[in-house]
């Protein structure tokens, strides 16, 4: 606890003639609080209930992501991806596959293209889901939060059946994806959208006239479009601003340009119109889904080149060829021609960005990733600045920082 | 090709060398300009890229003894992209920050100067940020041996220093 001496004149005003006038508390927040999922630290300066200033602490879940990349085969980093956002683990798998593809010159099948598309809209589903979920049951809305965990335990399923893990799934391969879908997929998809929807409608009647919902999150942590630009936001919390922007329409990478669906924006840029345009994405999302299902060709879901894609098990273990082929892939990994590139795709959070740079040798020389929800943290201090303490959860919820994305 | 003869004749302490890679155009400037260089990118030209995506660095100290800082920018209007890179020598990792044209760079410059110890003058709060202030060296540059520990509180091998036997004797 210190003295400072007292804020401006509004402040003052605002105050009244409280006597706590001018002391400044020091409070820590975290790095284990129950309601910053994921190890955090917030430093806050506050004047009674209002928050003066937050200094954000991050990298408690620093595991050296980058470091370790440059230490195997390009295949190799595939699992490390999952560990990013490990609440929509595909989005990563397959945008790291498509920088890498982008770098070797190659394009997948039109089959994969579309399982990518549809797997990642799948997750940015469960995403938000978790997203939406966490952050109204903190407020209070714990019947919702049920809710929505009952229908992202669907789709998880669903990715169990695909990928055989719910959260570490290494489905995307350089060149493709591990196996086809099983025949059983779209029936179970089906039954998974139509549970999805009657949650979300059960979900809006009872926010949508929901005092408490209504009162905690409009005109909370708004931050001005200019700002969230300036600050490096991406994806649902630009959107929220009233920016259109998404790379799925704006820069079309897998099948997203044959897809059919809608860019919510918001106007105030406040938290209820981050929940709002989530809201509306997974109805898009979920849009997205059953066109794939319907459009998706029959074929291969790999690219046929022995240098990039692993053989049939059946090749491996009946040809001397096929043996060879998986261990000179296996010990020197996937010759990546010598190169760099920046690649980035829209994930649940926003925009995640690959920077890779490739020596010509099977091993990366530089794996970085632009992960969205850093960047949103750090704009988190403008959004905090000047509200309660009691916003903090709401606000910082909102921002779904998923420690693994952000610390790395 | 056209937007580094440009950034040339605008900036010339650029020395802007326009290229190309695998994502799209590169331009490569000297460090001494690299204020003067995203300013001009960000408000002069006629299609300004407002966004700072990221800030990374890349080693290459053996071999060109630099490293090398690789900024992303992004236009919104059309979502075009240039990638902007500059080198600082490893002996002086020197740069000015770019803090006073994107709030972006706050963060990101922080997790280079973490990462790759490259110092942004200028820079308002030049702290480590996901890694301990107490930490010593800059582990993503090459020579930081990838398996190298230096955890905060000294670590202990249940093995060879198990705990003490719990008295199980009721008391």
């Amino acid at each position: 606890m210190s003295k400072e001496p007292t804020g401006p004149a509004s402040q003052q005003d605002r105050l009244g003639d409280q006597d706590r006038l001018g002391d400044i508390v020091e409070f820590q927040m975290g790095p284990s609080h129950p309601a910053t999922h994921g190890t955090i630290k917030f430093n806050l300066r506050l004047d009674g209930e209002l928050v003066v200033a937050c200094d954000t602490e991050i990298g408690y879940l620093h595991r050296g992501f980058e470091k370790m990349c440059e230490q195997g085969t390009w295949t190799q980093a595939i699992p490390y991806t999952d560990r990013l956002n490990y609440a929509s683990p595909l989005i990563n798998n397959f945008i790291f596959c498509e920088a890498v593809e982008r770098l070797l010159g190659v394009s997948v099948p039109e089959r994969c293209s579309y399982i990518r598309s549809l797997l990642s809209e799948m997750s940015r589903v469960a995403d938000h889901l978790t997203c939406l979920g966490m952050s109204v049951t903190e407020i209070g809305a714990i019947s919702v939060g049920f809710y929505m965990n009952e229908a992202r335990e669907t789709l998880y399923n669903l990715t169990s059946l695909v990928t055989g893990a719910r959260v570490t799934v290494s489905y995307g391969r350089i060149g493709g994806v591990t196996r086809d879908l099983p025949e059983d997929f779209a029936p179970r998809m089906h039954e998974a959208i139509e549970h999805t929807r009657k949650v979300l409608i059960d979900s809006e009647k009872l926010l949508e006239r929901n005092r408490i919902f209504i009162d905690r999150m409009c005109g909370v942590g708004m931050l001005a479009t200019d700002d969230a630009i300036d600050y490096g936001l991406t994806g649902p919390l630009l959107r929220a601003c009233g920016v259109g922007r998404d790379l799925r329409k704006d820069a079309p990478y897998m099948a997203y340009d044959r897809l059919d669906f809608d860019v919510p924006v918001g106007t105030k840029g406040d938290n209820f119109d981050r929940f709002s345009v989530r809201f509306e994405e997974i109805l898009q999302s979920l849009r997205m889904i059953e066109q794939a299902l319907k459009d998706m060709p029959e074929g291969p879901v790999a690219v046929d080149d022995p240098t990039i894609f692993m053989p049939d098990k059946a090749k491996v273990y009946g040809s001397i060829e096929g043996l060879m082929n998986q261990f000179k892939l296996v010990i020197e990994g996937v010759k990546v021609p010598a190169g760099e590139i920046y690649f980035a795709g829209e994930a649940a959070n926003g925009e995640l960005g690959f920077f890779l740079v490739s020596d010509g040798s099977g091993r990366p020389y530089r794996v970085r990733v632009r992960p969205p929800c850093f960047y949103a943290m750090g704009a988190l201090e403008a959004m905090l600045e000047g509200g309660e303490l009691a916003d903090v959860i709401p606000t910082f919820g909102m921002i779904n920082m998923i420690g693994g994305e952000c610390d790395r | 090709m056209a937007l580094a003869e440009d950034l040339r004749g605008a900036v010339p302490a650029s020395e802007a060398i326009g290229g190309q890679n695998a994502g799209g155009e590169v331009v490569t400037v000297r460090s001494n300009a690299i204020v003067e260089t995203m300013r001009y990118l960000r408000t002069s030209i006629a299609e300004p890229f407002d966004m700072l995506v990221d800030i990374t660095a890349v080693d290459r100290i053996e071999g060109a003894g630099e490293l090398e800082v690789v900024y992303q920018l992004c236009r919104l209007a059309d979502c075009g992209r240039l990638t902007v890179k500059t080198a600082v020598p490893a002996a002086n990792p020197k740069l000015a920050s770019l803090t006073s044209i994107w709030k972006a760079a706050n963060w990101a410059e922080r997790e280079v100067y973490d990462m790759f110890g490259v110092v942004f003058e200028g820079h308002p709060d030049l702290r480590r940020i996901l890694l301990y202030e107490q930490f010593e060296g800059h582990p993503l540059r090459k020579a930081y041996p990838y398996q190298k520990r230096q955890p905060l509180v000294p670590e202990r091998d249940p093995i060879a220093d198990p705990w003490p036997a719990r008295d199980l004797e009721p008391r």
